[in-house]
């Protein structure tokens, strides 16, 4: 479908993305600050989704690790923010989160399907419960004061993360390199027999993603200043990527990214506006969603617009 | 010295005997439906707090919440699969496609019936106390309310045992488990069969909530562990094998009780610790094919 598209509809959409991002710098100048705060979030969710998208997407392999890397991220921030500039915090966390992506991938080279989930699963809850134990039992107190910042300062931050993250996004889809994690999402097998190194491209591609996921809980820790590990390793984390994904549809980048943007506008309102019944609104829809949009909300529009054209 | 060890022993089985009934119950829905059913604790915690009500309000004793509590959780399992499931099995391309959306849907059920618990419930912790003078055993003190329930899980297990392999609609599904085509050509109503065994998986939820109430205090988010415990066993026991789940269930039950007694928080740690070892290394389990 991609390669159907004539070049001036590629640089047009280049040329809105550039427009969006400008008017998204410039935002914090003249909205209140909660909208900051809002849209802080939202380009949070962002990440995470895009990210997971960026391994899940192509490979079909459902990782419900987000958490694990996110906390990681956050507790990279909570260790370093005193001692290094937070541009450094925020490379390193993701460096430390792409390690630990690494670690796993290899750990998880034999394991798909169902062994997979579960087992990504496992690791960030080993992880959270972990952290719990050996934080009450050799520190003393479960939680950490991490160094806070300005509401504008941690926007930008989380902006410049979304457009790298973007960008990076859709360089790969566009390589040989995106093309050949397809193919392992097709056919493993196939992939492998004509000559796709399949081991080393899923561990590079995990820990690419698990880089921004990382980088994402360390800038979002200095906006919480206090985190424990029930804060940063909140399965919550890897349910919404994979949530969000499915609900904007995973085989383009709007996508995501579209799921990701709805999807938490509508838990803020969720939750302000009915505290009590917000995870069973958030049960029905998500029930909903699989049931009858499968193909996501992008998917859904493009079917729509094809029809009526 | 010797107390000690029987303490632990004993201990271990009892939560063992608990296990089993849980993971029997998710090893059926996994094994013969395909649904790794993360919602699986919420249908324990829902028994659990309909025997703490029916006992506080009502004075109902928890032995007879069990008969009460397992069939109704049956009858709302078996409309579950009926309506949702059923309709994601006739909508999924393949069965891969079937087992990652059926178990994002399950999620979903527990979010509801999570929410719908805390509502009713409220987020408090529950407990009360029934049957809790002390047994002594070879000199070890039990709770008596911690006997029963042992009585009862392994009583419970046995019997369900041999209801797969002995009674027709038993065999129907191990039949549905091992060749859904086939046995749907022999005359196996699969709709049927499927939404039965989920139903049978909520039952032995259903049985395990009020034991566990007997003998553990109960919240509306106390779910998710038991499911994680029940993944656990059944993996152990390798994916699919009741028998295996059976064993597993004690097996893990004993290390967990070894565990708690040099330190309790480390219970859940272990667990994990176990589950991704033997993810890495024996993936099939110890009675898996």
């Amino acid at each position: 479908m991609d390669r159907a598209r004539t070049l001036p509809v590629y640089i047009s959409s280049y040329v809105f993305s550039c427009l969006v991002f400008l008017l998204l710098a410039t935002i914090p100048l003249y909205v209140n600050p909660y909208l900051v705060i809002l849209l802080t979030s939202v380009f949070m969710y962002i990440v995470l989704t895009l990210s997971w998208a960026i391994f899940s997407g192509p490979t079909r392999y459902i990782s419900l690790a987000s958490s694990a890397f996110f906390g990681v991220g956050v507790y990279s921030s909570a260790v370093l923010g005193e001692v290094l500039p937070i541009p450094a915090v925020i490379f390193l966390g993701g460096i430390v989160g792409s390690l630990l992506a690494f670690c796993i991938g290899i750990l998880t080279l034999r394991l798909r399907g169902m062994y997979f989930i579960i087992f990504t699963f496992g690791v960030s809850e080993l992880m959270r419960h972990f952290l719990l134990w050996w934080e009450t039992n050799m520190k003393g107190t479960v939680g950490r004061f991490v160094v806070s910042m300005e509401p504008e300062t941690v926007y930008y931050f989380m902006l410049v993360i979304f457009a790298v993250c973007l960008i990076v996004a859709h360089l790969l889809k566009e390589s040989r390199f995106g093309l050949s994690l397809r193919s392992i999402g097709e056919h493993e097998e196939a992939a492998l027999h004509i000559g796709i190194n399949v081991t080393l491209l899923k561990t590079l591609t995990f820990a690419l993603s698990a880089f921004f996921m990382s980088a994402a809980g360390a800038i979002m820790a200095t906006r919480w200043t206090y985190i424990d590990p029930s804060i940063a390793f909140n399965p919550l984390f890897s349910f919404m990527p994979v949530l969000m994904a499915i609900f904007g549809g995973i085989g383009r980048l709007s996508g995501p990214i579209v799921g990701a943007a709805i999807f938490a506008m509508l838990e803020e309102i969720l939750i302000t506006r009915f505290p009590y019944y917000y995870m069973l609104i958030f049960g029905v829809i998500l029930i909903l969603v699989i049931l009858f949009l499968p193909s996501g909300l992008v998917g859904l529009i493009k079917r729509k617009s094809r029809r009526s054209s | 010295m010797f107390a000690t060890i029987l303490d632990v022993v004993i201990g271990g089985l009892i939560m063992g005997g608990i296990y089993a009934l849980i993971a029997v119950g998710l090893s059926l829905q996994y094994g013969v439906g395909r649904i790794l059913n993360i919602s699986h604790g919420e249908f324990i915690m829902l028994g659990a707090f309909a025997t703490w009500s029916l006992y506080t309000f009502l004075g109902i004793s928890p032995l007879l919440s069990l008969v009460i509590c397992g069939p109704v959780l049956f009858f709302i399992g078996f409309l579950i699969h009926g309506t949702l499931f059923r309709y994601l099995r006739k909508k999924s391309k393949s069965a891969g496609a079937f087992a990652d959306s059926s178990l994002l849907a399950s999620f979903g059920l527990l979010f509801i019936i999570q929410n719908l618990a805390l509502i009713t419930w409220k987020a408090d912790i529950r407990g009360y106390s029934y049957l809790d003078h002390s047994v002594s055993i070879f000199g070890a003190l039990f709770a008596a309310n911690r006997i029963v329930a042992l009585i009862f899980a392994v009583g419970i297990s046995i019997a369900f045992y041999l209801f797969l392999t002995r009674a027709r609609l038993g065999k129907a599904i191990r039949a549905a488990a091992e060749d859904p085509v086939t046995a749907q050509i022999m005359g196996v109503n699969i709709h049927r069969v499927l939404a039965v065994c989920f139903g049978l998986g909520a039952l032995m939820a259903g049985f395990a909530g009020p034991l566990i109430s007997m003998i553990y205090e109960i919240q509306p988010s106390m779910g998710l562990e038991y499911t994680i415990i029940a993944i656990v066993v059944v993996v152990l026991g390798g994916l699919g094998s009741i028998t295996g789940s059976l064993i597993g269930g004690f097996i893990l039950g004993l290390i967990g009780n070894i565990v708690t007694y040099f330190d309790a928080g480390l219970s859940l740690i272990a667990y994990y610790v176990i589950f991704i070892l033997l993810i890495l290394v024996k993936p099939t389990g110890i009675l898996g094919k």
